[in-house]
């Protein structure tokens, strides 16, 4: 078992906590890199597919997970960056400027919905994004003057300085560079007095208030740098599918977006790229299994959905802190041989701590 | 130029779905005020009382008020079984932990009625199928009438139970405070379960009453969602505010539908949902609540 | 002048007067603690102190500024702390962070700078955990650093609740029931703790309390109230001697 030899402050600052750390992560970077070389156009694909959803993820999680606020309509802001990023091509826009103009667009949308519900908690709160997502959704629907409407939207290949980003590798490496981007300032929050204060602010409002964190500000700041970051995830998902269509965005993504802060593991940044992967490798999963499943269940449809509701409650009722939350016990327990305690990863009884009263 | 005679249809067309909206509302809140959970598969609760309803009258052809009644009683030891095995387990984690599960829930209800049923939409017959009934010059469908009343008497039957059986009392006392309820001997738990039970038969009341108007399928669990509309502008601790909320909702739809142009329709509820929630939070009916520290 | 001064300080709640024109001023440097009954509204008036309620009449002032209608985000800045009754810890976060949570009125960076961990804010950051340390020290918190709370026992985490108080360097310390649920031991070392604050770190307190022995033994100045009003003002002594407190405790002629 590794013990931590801690000699600074600013060791404690760093990214990671020792040597080993730093050497898995370089390897883990060198093997993503060397990806597309070896494996198929569809993998490749599927790959660059899990890192746009991580990216959304990652957003999800600045909010629900840091700050815990709730959002039912995650799509929403999805949706509006690939708007965004495609109706600006193809308006001759270069992408160098497109991608962030997405980011910003989608970051000052965050800011919209965030400000009227400043007040709101919980259950009100996942209503009104519920809401606000349904909205978006069918703004982007009947506003086809701008989108397209039903027709849909083609979106242009994208260039940077002249080297156009084509194909599923393209998309790979492009998306694999954002998502990198998008942990590194993810990282940075988590270690600066704006992290900590929407920690404070998920625990206990009065508290934090006490402490002199101005709840309306830092809110507004959360759904900023949430709907930003999903913004660039959108940006990217629309040259991931090459065709927008408005009905993509709708509450039933939004509940994939959730799933993958809550499967991954509510509160971490690598929560979000663990629920990516479960959320876009499970249909594979399903694909190649269907034909094997007794009953005829493959043939069923609906099978996704209902596998996805039934994984949820699973998860929910057994493993609360997802899949992060069970590679960290696993880690333990291979750290910890042969004195690993069972009794450390009991849950503890807990009582209802009433929501209506914050 | 209103034309009176149009306008008093939309309104009883409106009041007629606000009375559903409001009674999923009403399930809906009373699990709210009892347990603070947020039960997302309300809507898919009551679509499963739809089709029990479908699956005792049509399939295997009972009288319809047997059925409805059978069903109904189906409907509510699902909630029970529901809360007794599952939702149990899950006191004392974060409220989101808590919508996750009902929504994973949703999706499973759906997918089961799927393969039980299909996917296509079903009826039954009712009494109030296709017949009207003339209020002097008005002609009124029998069906949106049957679904007004039917709205109030059971809201009337509930009233009347919360306020003077020992048993709608005792969820009273656990819905405020649960430690106390237990200190008077009161089965905290079974009594949640049994909430449970009534606001899954709601649900199946309601699913009942829309059955002459429009068909049960699948999804048609998403009423759910404009549910929320009346349960918030209800005020989400209030019983009649619900129904008024709902039925407010139902009309602002009818109205909207009529008076401005096409697809305001459809995001009504959603407008007013989150009208309520910026202006007034509390609902129409409820006081804000306060932490003490 | 006064450190803190609170005139004619009333609120109601609906019909009830929680708190009935109270005045009192705290000079710099005292401990001054407030007794009374349960429901007497002594938290209330730290609520209405830390800005979480509104007065219904009154002024307070902080060293002659006005802050009855300051926003209460702003009262950690203008250096007051307060700790809860109830204990509000942030409970998912470990105690070092609830400490540099207590660190974050002091903290200047922008958003942008944070955004990207500019050296600047490496800096501060290094700043905020040397002072947190300090505050560690004090208080003997070193073996529970890195513990979420979550997993710390009651007594530690009102010590923990008194740390992050004093890592926002506060020139007035609220402590509402510092003893409540402690032990003997521990209230002795409570006692001790204010003292130090009052001596080393010169922090003036208010503090309301339950415990006689406590009050005795660190407090300046005593203030009794009941049903929202004062009862008596003055030395320890003087206020446990005022007949109108004793009948209040422990009843008296109809």
């Amino acid at each position: 078992m590794r013990t931590l030899f801690r000699t600074s402050y600013r060791q404690d600052l760093r990214l990671w906590r020792h040597g080993g750390d730093l050497f898995w992560y370089g390897l883990l970077g060198i093997v993503l890199l060397l990806i597309p070389a070896a494996l198929g156009e569809f993998y490749v694909g599927e790959l660059g597919g899990v890192f746009i959803f991580a990216i959304a993820g990652v957003g999800l999680m600045m909010l629900t997970g840091y700050t815990g606020l709730v959002n039912l309509g995650h799509a929403a802001f999805l949706g509006i960056g690939a708007y965004t990023n495609a109706i600006l091509l193809h308006a001759g826009v270069p992408f160098i400027v497109t991608l962030p103009a997405a980011g910003l667009v989608t970051a000052f949308a965050g800011v919209l919905i965030g400000i009227p519900t400043l007040r709101m908690s919980g259950l009100y709160l996942a209503i009104a994004t519920l809401a606000f997502g349904a909205i978006v959704g069918t703004v982007l629907q009947k506003w086809d003057s701008v989108t397209g409407g039903f027709d849909g939207f083609a979106v242009p290949t994208p260039s940077i300085f002249g080297w156009p980003i084509e194909g599923a590798t393209g998309v790979y490496y492009l998306s694999l560079a954002v998502l990198v981007f998008v942990l590194w300032v993810g990282a940075n929050v988590l270690r600066t007095p704006l992290g900590r204060a929407m920690v404070a602010i998920r625990d206990s409002e009065i508290s934090a208030q006490s402490m002199g964190i101005n709840l309306a500000l830092y809110k507004t700041v959360a759904f900023a740098i949430s709907a930003g970051m999903t913004g660039l995830a959108g940006a990217l998902f629309a040259h991931y599918v090459r065709f927008l269509a408005p009905d993509s965005f709708d509450i039933l993504l939004s509940i994939q977006f959730v799933t993958i802060v809550f499967v991954g593991g509510l509160g971490s940044l690598h929560g979000a790229i663990f629920g990516a992967l479960f959320v876009r490798l499970l249909p594979q999963a399903i694909a190649i299994v269907r034909d094997d499943l007794p009953f005829g269940i493959g043939r069923m449809p609906g099978l996704e959905p209902s596998l996805f509701g039934l994984i949820l409650v699973l998860c929910i009722l057994f493993e609360p802190a997802g899949i992060y939350g069970r590679w960290l016990k696993t880690k333990r327990w291979f750290q910890e041989y042969p004195l690993h305690r069972r009794a450390a990863k009991r849950r503890q009884k807990t009582y209802a701590r009433s929501e209506r009263l914050r | 130029m209103v034309d009176a005679v149009r306008l008093l249809q939309l309104v009883i067309n409106g009041a007629a779905a606000g009375c559903i909206y409001g009674l999923i509302a009403l399930g809906f809140v009373l699990i709210y005020k009892a347990t603070e959970m947020i039960n997302f598969a309300q809507g898919d609760i009551m679509m499963l009382g739809g089709f029990f309803a479908f699956a005792l009258i049509a399939h295997f052809g009972l009288n319809y008020w047997v059925g409805a009644a059978l069903a109904i009683a189906l409907t509510a030891a699902f909630g029970f079984a529901l809360d007794a095995l599952i939702l149990r387990r899950v006191i004392g984690q974060p409220q989101f932990a808590v919508v996750m599960l009902t929504l994973g829930l949703g999706f499973i209800f759906r997918a089961v009625a799927g393969i039980t049923w299909g996917y296509d939409s079903v009826g039954f017959e009712t009494p109030f199928t296709n017949r009207t009934v003339k209020l002097g010059g008005l002609v009124l469908g029998a069906d949106n009438l049957s679904i007004i009343v039917g709205t109030v008497v059971l809201c009337a039957v509930l009233y009347m139970f919360f306020s003077r059986t020992r048993l709608g009392i005792a969820m009273q006392a656990s819905s405020q405070n649960q430690l106390a309820a237990y200190y008077m001997g009161i089965p905290v738990r079974t009594v949640f379960s049994l909430i449970w039970a009534i606001s899954s038969g709601v649900a199946a009341v309601a699913a009942i009453l829309l059955a002459p108007v429009s068909m049960i399928d699948v999804n048609m669990g998403f009423l759910g969602i404009k549910a929320f509309a009346a349960a918030v502008l209800g005020g989400f601790g209030s019983i009649p505010g619900a129904l008024v909320g709902g039925v407010i909702v139902g009309v602002s739809e009818q109205l909207s539908g009529y008076y401005l142009p096409a697809g305001f329709q459809e995001v009504t509820a959603n407008v007013v949902l989150l009208g309520t929630l910026v202006l007034r939070p509390q609902g129409l009916f409820s006081d804000a609540l306060r932490k003490r520290v | 002048m006064s450190l803190f001064h609170a005139e004619d300080i009333s609120i109601r709640f609906g019909g009830i007067r929680a708190v009935d024109a109270v005045s009192f001023d705290v000079e710099p440097g005292e401990v001054f603690s407030i007794i009374g009954p349960n429901g007497a509204g002594k938290t209330t008036i730290f609520n209405l102190i830390s800005r979480i309620y509104d007065p219904t009449s009154g002024r307070l002032m902080l060293d002659g500024q006005d802050i009855t209608r300051t926003p209460p985000y702003r009262i950690a800045s203008l250096g007051i702390a307060r700790t809860f009754q109830n204990i509000e810890l942030f409970t998912n976060a470990t105690l070092l962070q609830n400490l540099l949570i207590g660190r974050h009125c002091h903290s200047k960076a922008s958003f942008l700078a944070q955004l990207c961990f500019l050296p600047s804010v490496q800096r501060e950051e290094i700043i905020h955990r040397e002072k947190a340390e300090d505050v560690i020290a004090f208080l003997g918190l070193e073996r529970y650093r890195d513990t979420l709370i979550a997993n710390l026992p009651y007594g530690v985490r009102k010590v923990v609740e008194l740390g992050r108080a004093l890592c926002t360097e506060p020139r007035l310390l609220l402590l509402d029931e510092p003893s409540s649920g402690l032990n003997v031991e521990e209230t002795e070392l409570m006692g001790f703790w204010i003292e130090d604050i009052k001596k080393d770190l010169g922090i003036t307190v208010i503090m309301v309390e339950h415990d006689m022995n406590l009050v005795r033994q660190v407090s300046d100045r005593v203030m009794a109230l009941n049903y929202g009003r004062m009862m008596a003002l003055g030395t320890p002594a003087e206020v446990q001697n005022h007949p109108e407190v004793i009948r209040a405790y422990i009843g008296g002629e109809a």
